[in-house]
């Protein structure tokens, strides 16, 4: 089999999650890897090493810039007569424009793959990570999302893949980019860090949730949010971590003050070590967590900070 | 202007779903179905967009058996004018639904389609775009804001690094993310005027499209269930086992 793996970037970087969804690639056949954006150079260079690629393709067009729905997914249409597969990591762009080339390929795709049984045959997860379905696709081409914390990095070093550019087809003028807010933070990104203090409702306030800020930045860690945190205005949605918004599974994940409702759960179960701390026993993160503490998290906080410096 | 929103129906986000021993699936028998919370949210926005006198006709539509028409009502309740109901008792995949609604828009001729990001079923977060893509509109997923401006409508979107603002052409579709809105509870005079609003029944069938499955589901399985751990009692050790895990 043929696949093509969009690359996730922001034109000036590869973002991690791409290696994942690279290995998922390569259990299926031969893997090439499309760059598409805007002065994306540096990104097709760093796309050339990764372990086992065979070409980069490269498109640079004014088009691609922002990786809007409705360009990306007429260059990869243009584009998949060659592939029997297509392949994102399941993140926002790849959500985004995947099912868009399905559609018009008239293929169902299989978002949010979490194993490869064989060519044809996938598990994903469903009803928030409760059931795990495997699916048999009837498709001749297959489009795929991919969760990435099931699947191991592809080593981003070690390959000599060619480098090939393609021109953008057409222009399909839909919609505009206008712009972004996008999240500053020194902090490892969420999705590939492996150490994530994440806050729920039980902080409380903005303030409150700054106190997270010393325990990550001891441990060097991500900060992650449940739904009701976000919701509260305690922190930006792009720390939300759940059934709807990013899926994590670091080495290490500290629930504070997080309850632990399903569809929080659905996106932080695979991490290896889960630590609790909430006031109240009978909180479900409890039955999930290796180890729990049951007390006021204001207490315990700054007691932690002090232990750990230790 | 006229707005379509789909609803779908499924088990209530609040039940924990069972998985049956055999592997066919999961057990919806007797369970509590409701409407799917990211589609109330499309609603609420199709109803507070009329109320602001941006939109003047809501439909709504449902794909699925007869209990559909129940989702319709609510959707009815909290302020749509019409209700269409696709009938049928096969389980559709997102790329079928997907063309069920493009026939839709094309007899209906709507300036904007509103659809749930994601159902919490399959969890597919498919159907939006693939209605985008077969309309040829433009999409704006996974919506927190929509302003309308000149020469279309702005909407700003949840993406993995924060925010990002669209410009969208009209028509467009939209999918509505948790913080568009925060959806009413339809009041009981509102439930009784529902009622009698009109609700047009279509059989699957009659529409001629090819939505025969295109996945064949082999198995569903319980996830590997994670055992509950160990309660310290201190903050001491509680520090110790961080020091281990990192």
């Amino acid at each position: 089999m043929r696949t093509l793996v969009l690359a996730e970037h922001n034109n000036l970087e590869l973002n991690p999650q791409t290696l994942n969804t690279v290995t998922c690639a390569k259990a299926l056949g031969s893997v090439d890897i499309l760059v598409a954006g805007q002065n994306c150079g540096d990104v097709a260079t760093a796309c050339a090493e990764i372990e086992g690629i065979d070409t980069v393709l490269i498109a640079d067009d004014e088009n691609l810039a922002h990786a809007l729905a409705e360009a990306l997914a007429t260059l990869l249409i243009s584009l998949a007569e060659n592939y029997d597969a297509i392949l994102t990591p399941a993140t926002s762009v790849g959500k985004n424009v995947m099912p868009r080339v399905a559609a018009v390929l008239d293929v169902q795709q299989i978002s949010d793959i979490c194993e490869v049984v064989n060519k044809d045959t996938f598990k994903r997860p469903i009803y928030a990570g409760n059931a795990i379905q495997t699916v048999q696709s009837r498709d001749a081409k297959k489009i795929i999302t991919v969760r990435t914390t099931t699947f191991e990095p592809a080593s981003p070093t070690g390959g000599s893949a060619v480098l090939q550019n393609i021109d953008m087809v057409g222009s399909p003028q839909l919609s505009a980019y206008v712009s972004s807010e996008l999240s500053a933070s020194d902090r490892p990104d969420l999705a590939s860090s492996s150490v994530i203090v994440s806050g729920g409702r039980g902080l409380g306030s903005v303030e409150n949730f700054a106190l997270l800020e010393t325990l990550a930045d001891i441990l060097g860690g991500a900060i992650g949010a449940s739904r009701a945190a976000v919701d509260a205005g305690f922190a930006t949605n792009d720390h939300q971590i759940g059934q709807t918004g990013k899926v994590v599974a670091p080495d290490l994940y500290i629930a504070v003050g997080i309850s632990g409702a399903i569809q929080h759960l659905a996106g932080m179960k695979d991490s290896r070590t889960i630590i609790a701390i909430n006031s109240d026993p009978d909180a479900p993160i409890f039955k999930i967590a290796d180890y729990g503490l049951v007390a006021d998290l204001f207490d315990v906080l700054p007691e932690l900070a002090q232990a750990l410096k230790q | 202007m006229k707005v379509l929103v789909a609803v779908k129906r499924v088990v209530d986000f609040n039940v924990k779903i069972r998985v049956r021993s055999d592997g066919s699936g999961v057990d919806t028998a007797g369970v509590k179905m409701s409407m799917n919370p990211f589609d109330e949210i499309a609603v609420e926005e199709a109803v507070r967009l009329k109320e602001t006198g941006y939109v003047s006709e809501i439909f709504a539509v449902s794909i699925g058996p007869a209990q559909c028409k129940d989702t319709l009502r609510t959707a009815l309740a909290m302020g749509a004018d019409q209700g269409i109901h696709i009938e049928t008792d096969e389980d559709l995949e997102p790329l079928a639904i997907a063309k069920i609604l493009h026939n839709m828009a094309e007899k209906e001729d709507p300036d904007m389609f509103f659809l749930g990001k994601q159902a919490i079923d399959d969890d597919a977060n498919q159907t939006a775009q693939m209605l985008a893509a077969l309309l040829n509109w433009g999409q704006g997923t996974f919506a927190s804001n929509i302003d309308f401006v000149e020469g279309g409508a702005q909407v700003v979107r949840e993406i993995d690094g924060g925010l990002e603002t669209i410009q969208l052409n009209l028509p467009c579709v939209i999918s509505t993310d948790l913080r568009l809105n925060e959806p009413r509870y339809a009041s009981l005079p509102n439930i009784m005027k529902a009622k009698k609003k009109p609700i047009e029944t279509i059989a699957l069938d009659d529409l001629g499209l090819d939505t025969a499955p295109r996945l064949n589901v082999l198995t569903v399985e319980e996830p590997v269930q994670r055992k509950a751990g160990q309660i310290l009692t201190s903050v001491q050790d509680l520090a110790e086992k961080i020091k281990e895990a990192v």
